[in-house]
């Protein structure tokens, strides 16, 4: 069941360089553990060290925040897109 | 939103020359004489005067918005001009609440800037918030994001977002009646350290351009009243693969400020994103420092030190030490075994920020004769070695 995760660039160099990549799961956190499993740099990026969602990165799961749709509890269906933002400060 | 505020205070009418200026607008049947009497009448907040502010400052007086309030504490630096194009040559040095002014005003003396040589803070937000239609947030930093967000939902005035890193910028409004805020995206903000900032991880000088212009446009669409403007929408830019998509955001019913709005006041920012208060008040473990003077006498003298430059492998080219081995911070962890605990490590970076985190690491590990190069190699060059190229 594979899901397209788009990372940001700055991540993506923690990801082989590449900002678009397959993973496959049943939920949000499923497939986010299928590619931290492959990219382990990747996790502590992603999620906290008890494997829960951080507030300052947030999941779309086909452009709908993945928060209102139960976090890494939501759903997702072979051919969605999953984005990940994490928050940036610059100006 | 403009005709609630418009609605209060009189158009001003517009000059015989203000027609002429103004005259692509007036021919736009979504601008015309009322809206450009519109920007003119409108009182907008700008809360910087940096990468993003440059372009806003310079679009919104082009555009005939008639009073800008400018809160900017800051200096102009060299290193501002690769993107921050408010600012020439000549203003390095100078605050940049007076370089800002005077380009505003060459480019169109019919705009009142009122600039505010402050830090936009929780003492003077609200009130500064509250004189204005909206505020544009051009800050460089969370704490201050924070700090504009709750103070636009508070008084009730939209807040127009961006923000940028490296190649990848984000922009929105929020603080509507009706939409989100920026802590419904976020929440909370990530612990210090864990983004770098622009001045440690670097930008894309011409991204500023581009955000800060989508954020101009949303300004003026607001003033006007026309379009549809980035409320409940993030805009995602990405310079690199030059795509632009929206996403949605929603109204968090939990939200604490606009939502279930037990956010009555401002809070401690610093404190919210975790800012060290000042040295020693915060969680992070004091690190001692050395005094670029002395790490050079030391060398000199054949002290066999080990000296580590816990730069990114690419700043190399840029500039370097002698005698000093590389530990990126990125991967500093993996590095530690590399270390003698019987040596004095001294660690060093561009400006001492990355090296003081690394020099934590080796404490946590067990490490006592360890220093972190006061200034980096920014003080290096100030203090021993000026061929040694800032940047």
């Amino acid at each position: 069941m594979p899901v397209t995760v788009n990372l940001p660039a700055v991540l993506s160099r923690l990801a082989g360089g590449k900002t678009a990549h397959e993973a496959s799961g049943a939920t949000l956190g499923e497939v986010v553990a299928d590619l931290v499993a492959r990219f382990p740099d990747l996790a502590p990026r992603l999620r906290d060290a008890a494997g829960n969602p951080y507030p300052f990165v947030t999941f779309y799961v086909n452009d709908e925040d993945a928060r209102f749709a139960g976090g890494f509890g939501a759903a997702v269906r072979d051919g969605d897109e999953v984005i990940v933002v994490p928050a940036i400060a610059g100006g | 939103m403009a005709a609630e505020n418009g609605s209060a205070r009189p158009l001003p009418e517009l000059s015989g020359d203000e027609y002429l200026r103004y005259g692509r607008h007036l021919l736009l049947p979504e601008v015309g004489l009322e809206g450009q009497r519109r920007l003119k009448g409108a009182r907008v907040l700008m809360v910087g005067a940096g990468g993003l502010g440059s372009p806003i400052g310079l679009y919104l007086a082009a555009a005939g918005v008639g009073h800008i309030g400018l809160v900017e504490f800051d200096a102009v630096d060299e290193s501002n001009l690769q993107r921050q194009v408010l600012h020439g040559t000549k203003d390095v040095g100078r605050p940049k609440l007076d370089s800002a002014r005077d380009r505003l005003r060459d480019l169109n003396p019919k705009v009142h800037v009122e600039g505010y040589a402050a830090r936009l803070d929780r003492t003077n937000a609200l009130e500064l918030v509250k004189a204005h239609d909206l505020v544009v947030d051009g800050t460089d930093n969370f704490a201050t994001r924070y700090l504009t967000n709750d103070a636009c939902v508070l008084a009730g005035r939209p807040n127009v977002y961006g923000s940028i890193f490296r190649f990848e910028g984000q922009a929105s409004v929020f603080a509507t009646a009706e939409g989100p805020c920026y802590r419904c995206l976020y929440p909370e903000p990530p612990p210090p350290g864990l983004v770098p900032s622009c001045a440690e991880g670097g930008v894309l000088g011409v991204l500023p351009g581009l955000v800060g212009l989508v954020q101009a446009t949303e300004v003026v669409k607001l003033l006007l009243g026309v379009g549809e403007p980035l409320v409940g929408r993030l805009l995602l830019v990405d310079a690199l693969g030059m795509r632009f998509r929206t996403v949605k955001v929603r109204k968090d019913p939990r939200c604490p400020a606009c939502g279930t709005r037990e956010l009555r006041e401002l809070v401690d920012y610093d404190q919210f994103c975790g800012v060290p208060q000042a040295a020693g008040a915060g969680d992070e473990a004091p690190v001692a420092e050395i005094l670029p003077a002395e790490l050079e006498a030391r060398l000199r003298a054949g002290d066999p030190l080990d000296l580590v430059d816990v730069r990114e492998p690419h700043e190399l080219e840029i500039a370097r030490l002698p005698g000093a081995r590389l530990a990126p911070l990125s991967a500093f962890d993996a590095a530690i075994p590399t270390f003698d605990a019987g040596r004095d490590v001294v660690l060093f970076c561009k400006g001492g920020v990355r090296s003081a985190k690394a020099a934590r690491k080796l404490q946590k590990a067990g490490f006592t004769r360890v220093w972190s190069l006061a200034g980096g190699i920014t003080r290096w060059s100030d203090d021993v070695d000026p061929t040694v190229p800032k940047y």
